[in-house]
């Protein structure tokens, strides 16, 4: 049976027993930052622009509503379950579709709508990521197929960067299947090393912090 | 430290590149050292090592333990033969603790010229006159393996006369690499020849290093390209008045 | 070294255009690289790379443990761990799987781990159709190529060669405008993805503690390899493991550095298990197939299992003067650059292209942009040792090693060593200024024909320095 085999090879390799424990690890390296909260918002605008994607600065809900829906003026939409959302009134904008829990609807919608709105559960400042944590109110494919992608975040939720995410949740797989960090559009190098965006993910992406 | 130094030649300088040690030497004279040059050195093991024979770099090693056991300070004009001194000889002897002993009194006692100069004498000027336009080859052995960079640019900046460019990229390999030059020919001559295109870009007329296993390659591909640009190894330069 | 090996480096030196691409691309890479680990770039820099080290030195110490808290942790999610001890039984698990759940189309992204095990192959062999996502391996696969760089498998590629190949495999209109032939590339792979029956990716990371792998893309190929299709199937060597998700810390900010001189790559995913209740979509089934294939080989030696730190991140190959003239593809097996120059023999053995190790000039500019301080100059060093023993045990080369014997008992014998230069000196010519061209037929042979073939030689001096000192 090639576990046991294999896990005989490496105990005999390092002179280990079954069962035996082990030495501490060294310690975790985490190092916060302290970061004013309109620090972490300008630094994080400033990255996702330096990225190519685009940003907003909404003052209210009601603000970030009316810049979405110009933003899918014309345009089919798919929005996550994000409660915050709902909050917002997008879920409700003309020209989104939203609240849908069946997988294959969901796959063909994401498959088939230009923009693709979701919230984010947090943000990290210093990368200008947006992080997407699989569950009842965000599911993996709308950010992922329409070929734009919207995220509309309460800027409590943004954090100094991976140090603070792996602190305030220091183990993902005890919430979700799937957490994801959004750095900017898709892109790749691969022809040439010329810079094309939007190979497979959204080519665009608008994070829009509000408050 | 005392005022006298023992010379580590070098097995290339002594068969190829002569004047190379007898400007050491008399750098170092100048600046009140008592230089001796222990008769009974030759090499110091470092191409059977990296060709991968061990025993052969262990008998080498051991003699030079013996030339240079009483020794108090040993120079050599050469960053990749000390480097093999300072930082491979404890591999070779691991199994052997007494030899190990000796190995590590040697590490103290054995300074690259360059090193020598800026760490040991404290000097950046030996009164040196050159008037020429210089790029500076670090050699890889020398700049990670002993961490040398500043210390050559500091001394050939107080070179009267001299303007150093940089050449960019920097940091590169010339292509030498021991035996590599000759199993991997072809290969090596590339490496020397984008040496050479970075060397030109700079428009020096002379190319300075402290490893001659560098310059022996260099030089050998300037020369075979037709090229007038020549190689002076930092001694030479620091011998010139 | 073989004759393949001779050849291959001797092809790509000759191959004008390819040279200026490998130099181009690695010269970019490196350059990115170097901009993000600055000092005011990234001040924790040094210490994030001791960090890492220590991390993967205890997690390769203790990797049995590890791999059991791996697959706990892995089981209590939902998932399941297989472990294979080499390709055969990679393909056998995907296809006794891909069997039962009646699975035809397979999408992957880039794994090195499964081009070490011929995977593609092997489930082609059996009738079903895996299709590369990543863009630069997506092309080689259609070229029937192997990966060129860690990073970028297409590097070797102009467009133009990129244009025939679509046209000639996809059977479009040529076209040379690179982000339109990325939007052909697209649009085949989109209707790929979702027809799917099974996504297979590689793993950056094990994290023991949570069950989970993560992986790092730029492109969005991997979450739709991992998130579309209803099978997951991660295949990972063994030696990707660390102990805690809050080791990514560390990790995350070396790796895109290190490899592209980005902060993030785009997309960093954290994936542990099936779809859980409540979660719309991801897979339903999730495998982690947990990779030996020489890896247990070289775990017994303390000084160069600091090989399986690795994270693949590239830099060694941007660093590499090597690499840098001679490409991925001279490289003897799927690894290439200054790491597959040590995993190759280690994985593999030294017998499957003794030369390889000697194939460096020691340089050490991979050992200084390693993000976990593998010390690859010591490691290729060792290997040659072992090539050379396992010579003289198998009394190959033997005039070598007579060569060096000989070499290092004129070396104990200051006088005879000096007799020798001085007859050495004798047979070149007189001391001249100009350096020496070419020497007698006779004489131009080995060492100082390889010599001559590219460079000139010194002239002899007059008298050696020990001549010289004597009469002062």
């Amino acid at each position: 049976m090639s576990r046991d085999n294999i896990l005989h090879r490496v105990r005999t390799a390092l002179g280990r027993s079954a069962g035996q424990g082990v030495a501490d690890p060294p310690p975790v390296r985490i190092r916060i930052p302290e970061v004013d909260m309109e620090q972490r918002i300008s630094t994080m605008l400033a990255a996702i622009e330096a990225l190519a994607g685009k940003t907003h600065r909404a003052a209210t809900p009601a603000d970030a509503r009316g810049f979405v829906a110009a933003a899918i003026e014309g345009k089919t939409a798919v929005a996550s379950n994000a409660p915050y959302l709902a909050e917002c009134g997008i879920a409700s904008l003309p020209g989104v579709r939203s609240g849908i829990t069946d997988r294959e609807e969901l796959r063909g919608l994401c498959a088939a709508a230009d923009v693709g709105i979701t919230s984010a559960d947090y943000a990290l400042a210093d990368t200008g990521s947006l992080v997407m944590i699989a569950g009842p109110h965000e599911a993996r494919l709308v950010s992922l197929l329409p070929p734009a992608h919207i995220a509309v975040v309460p800027r409590e939720r943004i954090l100094t960067g991976i140090d603070e995410l792996l602190t305030v949740l220091p183990n993902p797989a005890d919430v979700t299947s799937s957490m994801v960090l959004i750095t900017g559009p898709s892109r790749t190098a691969d022809i040439e090393q010329i810079l094309v965006r939007g190979v497979h993910g959204p080519g665009q992406i608008t994070v829009v912090v509000v408050g | 430290m005392g005022n006298r130094v023992s010379l580590f030649i070098t097995c290339i300088v002594d068969q190829l590149f002569p004047k190379v040690g007898m400007d050491m030497a008399g750098v170092l004279e100048r600046l009140g050292y008592e230089v001796d040059f222990p008769e009974s050195q030759t090499c110091c093991g470092q191409p059977a090592f990296n060709t991968g024979y061990r025993d052969e770099a262990r008998i080498m090693a051991r003699h030079f333990l013996d030339t240079f056991e009483s020794s108090e300070c040993i120079v050599a004009p050469s960053g990749s033969c000390t480097s093999m001194v300072a930082h491979h000889y404890a591999e070779l002897f691991q199994k052997e603790p007494e030899t190990l002993a000796r190995v590590h009194s040697l590490e103290k006692r054995i300074w690259e010229f360059s090193t020598f100069l800026t760490e040991v004498a404290g000097v950046d000027d030996v009164g040196a006159r050159l008037d020429d336009v210089v790029t500076f080859h670090d050699s890889c052995h020398g700049l990670r393996e002993l961490g040398i960079k500043d210390g050559p640019r500091r001394l050939l900046a107080r070179v009267r006369g001299l303007e150093l460019r940089e050449m960019q990229p920097a940091e590169e390999c010339c292509g030498f690499g021991g035996t590599f030059a000759v199993k991997f020919a072809e290969l090596s001559g590339a490496m020397a020849r984008t040496k050479i295109d970075a060397i030109l870009r700079t428009g020096a007329n002379t190319v300075v290093s402290l490893d001659l296993s560098c310059l022996m390659q260099i030089q050998g591909a300037l020369s075979r390209a037709g090229l007038k640009v020549r190689t002076m190894h930092l001694a030479e330069v620091l011998a010139s008045r | 070294m073989s004759v393949e090996f001779d050849r291959k480096i001797h092809n790509t030196l000759a191959d004008a255009n390819l040279q200026l691409a490998i130099y181009a691309a690695t010269g970019r890479l490196k350059d990115k690289r170097s901009e993000t680990v600055t000092p005011d770039a990234l001040p924790d820099y040094q210490e994030l790379r001791t960090q890492a080290n220590a991390i993967k030195k205890h997690t390769i110490e203790n990797l049995d443990y590890y791999l059991e808290e791996f697959e706990r942790n892995v089981e209590a999610h939902g998932g399941k761990v297989v472990y294979a001890k080499d390709g055969t039984e990679v393909a056998d698990f995907v296809l006794a799987l891909a069997k039962d759940r009646g699975a035809r189309l397979i999408v992957k992204s880039k794994s090195m781990t499964t081009e070490e095990v011929d995977l593609n192959e092997r489930l082609e062999h059996h009738g079903l159709e895996a299709v590369e996502t990543d863009l630069g391996e997506f092309i080689v696969q259609l070229a029937h190529e192997r990966p060129y760089h860690i990073v970028a498998p297409a590097l070797h590629m102009t467009r133009y060669e990129v244009a025939d190949l679509f046209t000639k495999r996809l059977h479009v209109p040529r076209e040379t405008v690179i982000e339109k032939q990325t939007a052909i590339a697209r649009k085949v792979l989109r209707e790929k993805f979702l027809a799917a029956d099974i996504g297979i990716s590689g793993a950056n990371f094990l994290v023991a503690g949570s069950g989970a792998v993560v992986l790092i893309e730029n492109e969005g190929n991997i979450r739709l390899t991992t998130s579309a299709p209803k099978i997951h199937i991660a295949i990972a060597g063994i030696e990707k493991m660390i102990p805690r998700a809050q080791d990514l810390a560390t990790f995350l900010k070396l790796l895109g550095r290190s490899g592209t001189g980005q902060l993030l790559t785009v997309y960093t995913s954290f994936l542990s298990g099936p779809r859980r209740s409540g979660e719309t979509d991801g897979p339903d089934e999730f495998y982690v197939v947990l990779l030996d294939n020489g890896r247990t080989r070289l775990l017994p030696d303390r000084g160069t299992r600091q090989s399986l730190y690795c994270i693949r991140c590239g830099a060694c190959l941007n660093a590499c003067p090597v690499y840098r003239k001679i490409g991925g593809h001279s490289f003897p097996w799927v690894y290439s650059g200054p790491i597959g120059a040590i995993i190759t023999p280690q994985f593999m053995g030294i017998s499957h292209e003794p030369a390889l190790p000697f194939a460096s000039s020691l340089c050490g500019a991979c050992a200084e942009v390693c993000p976990v301080k593998i010390d690859i100059p010591k490691v290729l060093l060792e290997l040659r040792s072992d090539v050379k023993k396992a010579e003289v045990r198998e009394k190959r080369n033997r005039l070598e090693k007579l060569a060096f014997r000989a070499y290092a008992w004129l070396m104990t014998h200051p006088r005879l060593y000096e007799m020798a230069g001085r007859l050495a000196a004798s047979a070149a010519p007189p001391d001249s200024s100009g350096w020496i061209r070419g020497v007698p037929a006779p004489m131009n042979i080995g060492p100082l024909r390889a010599w001559l073939s590219q460079r000139d030689l010194p002239p002899a001096p007059a008298r050696s320095f020990r001549e010289m000192w004597r009469r002062r």
